[in-house]
């Protein structure tokens, strides 16, 4: 069983202008086995929790802690903390030319693993994965995510997620950009690891469609940096209803 | 005061000296050395060397006191020789357009002639190495390349060794060959190297013409294409690595005088360490005449460390608009933090993601040697580069 605390997180977004703080306190722990979704509107710092937790370089962590099983992640260099279990899917996958998706996903096997897989297993298990999420074969000699669609890049980033094996994920608005039969095969894909594997899942989405088919233990409402309420399922059906009105103080909508 | 004033004094001539021409089809070209000035390196094709690393080549200081040495190993199909200056073959390519050229022109003694002869195609690649005079010697060279009329090869010229080397390197193409050079700088950390490449393709012509530029202390490769008949293509790429101190140019012109030719260039270098310089340039002129003309340039350079300093000026002329298409494109850019962040949050170490960011960078390039011997070893030479200073 292990855990993800988030203490009192604050966090300044660095920018040419200046640092401007965006976490302001943030409180959250989730253990192995739990599915957290956090849902807020635009420009509530979901994002910002995210690349905080993961280490981007262009947010500062002002206090606070994030301690995964006890151990300041905060502490860690960014590919220290993807090889103590953390794993960040994220809203923009980054384009890397020259560098082929197959060379990419095996080094980081090879240093999340702490050793490079056996070459027939592994190319059997990215076979068996890429299959799960309808990725056909021929992007594995692609460049990373280069000239993918937004729904090909979301596809990718949980096929990343399945072959590394973190012990916490942390899915940034994986849902958008997705059209309803993506949607239906990547959180199939969720689904299925989650089975699979003792896995504390961070669910950030603006809209709730994809808690039908990802089903949440905890509802959180991110506002103003922070999580101002937390619930269970039934938190998302009421935020279906009414949108964020009631924490932001005009009407955005959570359903679709 | 009065040093303010010379300074005023000085930078008012500079500005006028380093008015180009109005265009590079007017650029002047000789064989003798006499009809150039000596340059002062305010030119505008002086302007980014610096001329006191040139060891004299520029100034006529610099008679000639070694020997480049040639082994080659030729495809069993291609024909080596050593010639003298009189060999009628020589010269056919161009002119030399700048005062080095026209010095090497005038002071070779021995021209190294590569025949690949009519409607053969080489079962293998020809590789000639010329290793340099040595530390602290000078010597002037003359390399030509024929490709007859639809000849197949692919020709490596590798340049290895200490010392201090001008030459011209002529590429003569007939109707219908077809020729991939390669033309390794791989020099000791010592070595001066200007070099004048000269390309002439016959009708139909294609040529893939790269340029490695890896070692040497100060090297400037000047290639030019010239088409002598319609339907000629070239390909011009280019790939160096400069380290800390060491000063590599690269300038290129592509002058399109003949309709339906076409010319791609893509140049990509890396610079790391204190004063690593590079300087790209691209000139396409494409004349009233050349009708249906085709050509894109493209340079990149990646900017490893601080203290390193990149010059790219790409620069299209079009005296026609009856063209097929033309562009040009030019960026230079440190490490992509974004990149990084990436690579790294899927677990994969800093120095490891930098390396891959690198290699990535020129893939490109390399996916487009299609000599694997020379692939692998300038993809053992990026390794090496990067090694060094553990980027």
């Amino acid at each position: 069983m292990s855990s993800l605390e988030i203490k009192d997180l604050h966090a300044d977004v660095v920018t040419d202008e200046g640092s401007k703080e965006i976490l302001k306190g943030v409180n959250l722990t989730i253990r192995s086995g739990e599915t957290h979704a956090i849902m807020g509107p635009n420009g509530s710092g979901k994002s910002t929790l995210s690349y905080a937790i993961a280490g981007h370089p262009k947010y500062e962590v002002t206090s606070g802690e994030v301690l995964l099983d006890g151990e300041n992640v905060l502490e860690m260099s960014v590919d220290e903390r993807a090889r103590a279990g953390l794993f960040l899917a994220m809203q923009y996958p980054v384009e890397v030319p020259g560098v082929s998706m197959s060379n990419f996903l095996r080094s980081a096997a090879t240093a999340v693993r702490g050793e490079a897989p056996k070459i027939r297993h592994w190319v059997k298990e990215v076979k068996e994965e890429m299959g799960k999420l309808d990725i056909s074969a021929e992007f594995a000699e692609r460049s990373v995510n280069e000239g993918f669609s937004g729904g090909e890049k979301k596809r990718h980033e949980i096929l990343q997620m399945a072959l590394l094996k973190p012990k916490f994920a942390v899915l940034d608005e994986t849902d958008s950009g997705l059209d309803v039969d993506a949607l239906r095969v990547v959180s199939e894909a969720v689904n299925e690891y989650k089975a699979n594997n003792e896995v504390g899942v961070m669910l950030i989405t603006h809209y709730t469609r994809i808690l039908k088919h990802i089903h949440p233990d905890f509802v959180h409402v991110f506002a103003g940096g922070r999580i101002v309420e937390s619930g269970g399922k039934e938190l998302a059906d009421q935020l279906e209803e009414s949108g964020y009105v009631g924490y932001i103080g005009k009407a955005e909508a959570a359903a679709v | 005061m009065t040093v303010t004033d010379d300074n005023v004094a000085s930078t008012a001539a500079a500005a006028e000296a380093t008015v180009p021409a109005a265009s590079r089809g007017e650029r002047f070209s000789s064989y003798d050395v006499e009809a150039f000035e000596v340059p002062s390196g305010r030119e505008e094709n002086w302007r980014f060397t610096p001329m006191k690393r040139l060891r004299g080549l520029h100034d006529g200081s610099a008679p000639a006191t070694g020997e480049i040495e040639i082994d080659a190993e030729p495809a069993p199909e291609v024909r080596v020789e050593t010639v003298g200056r009189d060999d009628e073959r020589i010269g056919a390519a161009g002119r030399p357009s700048d005062r080095i050229a026209a010095q090497a022109y005038s002071s070779f003694e021995k021209a190294t002639l590569v025949t690949v002869p009519t409607e053969t195609k080489a079962s293998a690649p020809t590789v000639v190495r010329l290793h340099g005079p040595g530390e602290g010697k000078t010597a002037y060279g003359h390399v030509q390349v024929r490709a007859e009329a639809f000849a197949e090869a692919a020709i490596v010229l590798d340049h290895v060794g200490s010392g201090t080397y001008a030459d011209n390197v002529e590429f003569v193409l007939g109707d219908g060959a077809q020729l991939t050079v390669v033309s390794v700088q791989d020099w000791a950390d010592d070595a001066v190297h200007v070099s004048e490449q000269h390309l002439r393709l016959g009708r139909d012509a294609k040529l893939k013409h790269i340029v490695v530029t890896l070692g040497g202390d100060l090297v400037r490769v000047s290639p030019t294409a010239t088409f002598a008949e319609p339907g000629g293509d070239v390909e011009m790429l280019g790939l160096h690595f400069a380290d800390a101190g060491q000063h590599q140019e690269h300038r290129l012109f592509v002058d399109h005088a003949v309709p339906h030719c076409k010319s791609n260039v893509l140049y990509k270098g890396a610079l790391q360490g204190d004063g690593a310089h590079s300087v790209w340039i691209g000139d396409v002129l494409i004349r009233a005449a050349a009708e249906a003309t085709e050509t894109f340039e493209l340079n990149r350079n990646l900017v490893l460390t601080e203290g390193a300093r990149a010059d790219s000026v790409p620069n299209l002329e079009i005296e026609t608009g009856e063209i097929t298409g033309a562009g040009h494109a030019s960026a230079t850019g440190r490490f992509d933090d974004e990149q990084l962040f990436y690579l790294q949050s899927r677990g994969i170490a800093e120095e490891q993601a930098r390396r891959l960011v690198v290699r990535g960078f020129f893939h490109e390039i390399l996916m487009k040697i299609d000599i694997p011997e020379v692939r692998e070893r300038l993809e053992a030479a990026i390794e090496a580069e990067l090694q060094a200073v553990g980027v």
